[in-house]
């Protein structure tokens, strides 16, 4: 495997940089998408239960599908990888804004009263008060998301775009495990250090939770 | 008779839940454990069935150590009611009546014939059989976990907090209707409360227990308000125990005085006292059978500061001042 | 693009090789194995950790671990270590099975009103009974739900199952794509997303079937 790593590095060091552009937009992207959507659910209550219908039709898409499709509709090129980011980006509005939506949600009733008794009024009450207490249940989702996000990019190399999925594929051609096993540990240890990442920032942006 | 001998809990950590407790709880009476929180209380209730083992010492049940009996069978002799009820919420009120009684092996037709007598019995109708525990206000669903503890009709009934989770209006009602099934049933009753109010109105005897897992004083409620053990009994029981303690007291021998100024009915039921705008109510009448706690009570809010006795027939038949409840006070201590 | 592949009926032929209806019995095949083996390995698992408490660790992460491994990776692998077969396809699928699985049992467990199951030991049940008669009825809504999420998972994820040459609808997306007849494209993307939804509708009409009504609006 040592040697598979140094005679490839080149190889691999691109499809690593692309698998995290490819995972990563879509969650900067899906989450600037998914904060308002979920907000609208909360506020116009009839709103909540289409949107989490809808989102879980399309959740149940497979990737594979979606990938494929997309050019036909965006007109797109089949190799872009703008596909690939419009369809991930499509998983994470369909995972976060219910989570948004749940996470507001969860927020006690007698505290959105009192910002409002207090002179709050609607959007500087959302920013600072109802965001911040949903903030961990909005993370958790953004967890779920990432992590997904980053292992489902590897569906896109059977349309000749997927980062380290490219790996697998070549390995699975030539009938040679070190290029799979290699794909798999860089994502699985993406993911990880994803997931960190946000649990990291979690701590960092809500001290209150660790009052217990 | 439940008998604690010398009785240690210490948790895992070194804390100690109970401190050589020594104690005896008689037959068919009901007795209250109260202190504050932390004091070992519902540690104790609970080694009566095996829920918790003690470090050392012994609890038996008429004479036999429950340590050496099979837990499960101990349990379902010994009745079980707890804060909140514990019912089981995928199951009807009436299942949940019957579980006990399934346990002990009955049919299902027995044991649910069981259960609805018992509902009845704890003031709910037939309706409520087929409702799930969340359709329940708490009040009812504390009955119906009255209920699921008498099913199998044990001899011995555990209860935890069983009344802290509903409002006082409620709670009240609770109390009366739950003397009133212990006065037919007559169960040997252990229960645990950290209001002392409730333990002085429910409890034949009470354990008062203080933080540390000690016990400070065993007596019966009139013992405790008239003769607490120490400070901490005495601060624990409130500083109005002297008027409390009137409540065990019946009017029965107190002194009154021939009825004189009162407006009366041709019957002699008393109509109310004259006064520059008319008659003023009397604010109530009492008999020889209410306490004297009431009749002090009565006194005082009365608009001449005269209480009014009447007879079985409802006729007045003697008055008594606040001065001369203060004398026949005086008189008895004396 | 259009609808003339999946409203062709010589495509819906029943028994037909490569013909629809065979395509979604080989699919349903794959998830319905692969989620009772993962069920067999991870209700168990789950409900012990949430019963006793201990592993809690294992049973909070394994649900992120489990979605960070790439599934198509994980099959290739498995292909080329064990040769083409039913049994790769059915490790990687049982592999993104398991950790919603644990992962529910666990939550389902650990949600129970820990006053309930005082008061069902309290009137003697033994913990056999205490287990099958109180813990598990009350934990069913949350297990349940997270049943329903790993079947919707992978009726989505065995498309990949294609890619290695086996079948399942993926054969209709990978070999539409091959000769870039999107018809066929189409045809697999709308049947695999009818088919999720109805097996989520099935589940779903089981779980009204087996939750008690009393446990309504805990799920």
């Amino acid at each position: 495997m040592i040697q598979y790593l140094t005679n490839n590095a080149d190889t691999i060091w691109l499809a690593l940089q692309e698998h995290i552009v490819l995972a990563l937009l879509p969650v900067l992207f899906g989450f600037v998408i998914a904060v308002p959507l979920g907000y609208l659910a909360v506020r116009y209550r009839w709103l909540y239960q289409p949107l989490i219908n809808t989102f879980g039709v399309l959740y149940s898409i497979p990737s594979l599908a979606l990938f494929v499709f997309l050019p036909v509709v965006l007109g797109t090129k089949v190799l872009s990888p703008v596909n690939i980011v419009v369809a991930l980006t499509v998983y994470t509005v369909a995972l976060l804004a219910r989570t948004v939506a749940d996470g507001l949600r969860s927020v006690d009733p007698v505290v959105v009263q009192a910002a409002t008794a207090m002179g709050y009024r609607p959007l500087r009450r959302l920013t600072g008060v109802e965001l911040p207490i949903a903030l961990p249940v909005v993370l958790a989702g953004l967890r779920v998301a990432t992590v997904s996000n980053i292992s489902l990019v590897s569906v896109g190399a059977l349309i000749g775009i997927g980062g380290l999925g490219q790996l697998f594929t070549r390995g699975f051609q030539l009938f040679y495990v070190e290029p799979i096993l290699v794909g798999i540990i860089l994502s699985v240890l993406l993911a990880g250090l994803a997931d960190l990442a946000i649990v990291l920032v979690q701590r960092a942006v809500t001290p209150w939770t660790r009052a217990a | 008779m439940i008998t604690f001998e010398d009785v240690v809990k210490v948790y895992p950590g070194g804390a100690t839940a109970v401190d050589h407790l020594s104690l005896e709880l008689p037959t068919g009476k009901m007795t209250v454990l109260v202190g504050p929180s932390g004091c070992g209380k519902t540690t104790s209730l609970r080694m009566i069935n095996r829920m918790v083992t003690p470090t050392s010492g012994r609890v038996l049940i008429d004479g036999r150590d429950v340590a050496g009996q099979d837990e499960a069978l101990l349990r379902r002799g010994i009745g079980y009611v707890i804060q909140h009820a514990g019912l089981f919420p995928h199951r009807t009120v009436l299942d949940n009546v019957a579980t006990v009684p399934l346990l002990l092996g009955e049919t299902r037709r027995t044991a649910r014939a069981k259960a609805l007598e018992l509902l009845e019995r704890v003031g709910l109708s037939a309706g409520f059989a087929k409702r799930y525990p969340a359709q329940l206000s708490g009040g009812q669903q504390q009955r119906v976990g009255v209920a699921r503890a008498l099913a199998a009709d044990p001899p011995i009934m555990l209860m935890d907090e069983p009344f802290s989770a509903v409002d006082p209006v409620v709670r009240a009602q609770l109390h009366a209707e739950f003397l009133r099934l212990q006065q037919d049933l007559g169960k040997t009753i252990a229960m645990v409360t950290h209001d002392i109010d409730e333990a002085i109105k429910l409890g034949d005897h009470v354990a008062v227990f203080r933080a540390g897992g000690h016990l400070a004083q065993f007596a019966t409620p009139r013992d405790l308000l008239a003769h607490p053990a120490d400070d901490f009994v005495a601060d624990f029981v409130g500083r109005d125990r002297g008027l409390r303690s009137l409540s065990f007291d019946t009017a029965s021998d107190l002194p009154v005085k021939p009825v004189d100024g009162l407006e009366l009915d041709e019957a002699g039921r008393p109509l109310g006292w004259p006064g520059p705008d008319g008659l003023r109510e009397t604010g109530g009448v009492f008999t020889k059978e209410d306490s004297l706690r009431v009749v002090t009570d009565l006194a005082i809010r009365s608009p001449v500061g005269i209480a009014v006795r009447v007879g079985p027939d409802g006729a007045a038949d003697g008055l008594v001042s606040h001065h001369d409840i203060a004398d026949y006070l005086a008189s008895r201590r004396s | 693009m259009n609808f003339t592949y999946l409203l062709d009926p010589a495509h819906w032929e029943f028994g037909a090789a490569g013909g629809i209806p065979q395509l979604i019995l080989s699919h349903l095949g794959y998830t319905v194995l692969a989620l009772l083996i993962g069920a067999v390995i991870a209700l168990p698992v789950g409900l012990y950790i949430g019963h006793t408490g201990r592993g809690s660790f294992l049973a909070i992460n394994a649900g992120n671990a489990g979605r960070s491994l790439p599934t198509l990776g994980l099959l290739m692998l498995m292909v080329t270590l064990l040769g083409l077969g039913l049994l790769p396809v059915l490790i990687a699928l049982t592999v993104l099975v398991v950790p919603p699985i644990l992962t529910s049992a666990y939550a389902g467990m650990r949600s129970l009103d820990q006053r309930v199951i005082d008061a069902a030991r309290g009137m003697g049940m033994r913990p056999w009974q205490v287990l099958t008669r109180v813990e598990l009825p009350m934990a069913l809504p949350v297990l349940f739900g997270g049943f329903r999420s790993a079947a919707l998972q992978v009726v989505a994820t065995a498309t990949v199952a294609a890619s290695v040459g086996l079948g399942g609808l993926g054969r209709l997306l990978i070999d539409g794509l091959a000769v870039n007849d999107y018809s066929r494209v189409l045809a697999g993307a709308i049947v695999v997303a009818v088919l999720a939804v109805l097996v989520d509708l099935f589940l779903a009409s089981i779980q009204r079937w087996i939750v008690s009504p009393g446990l309504k609006g805990t799920s």
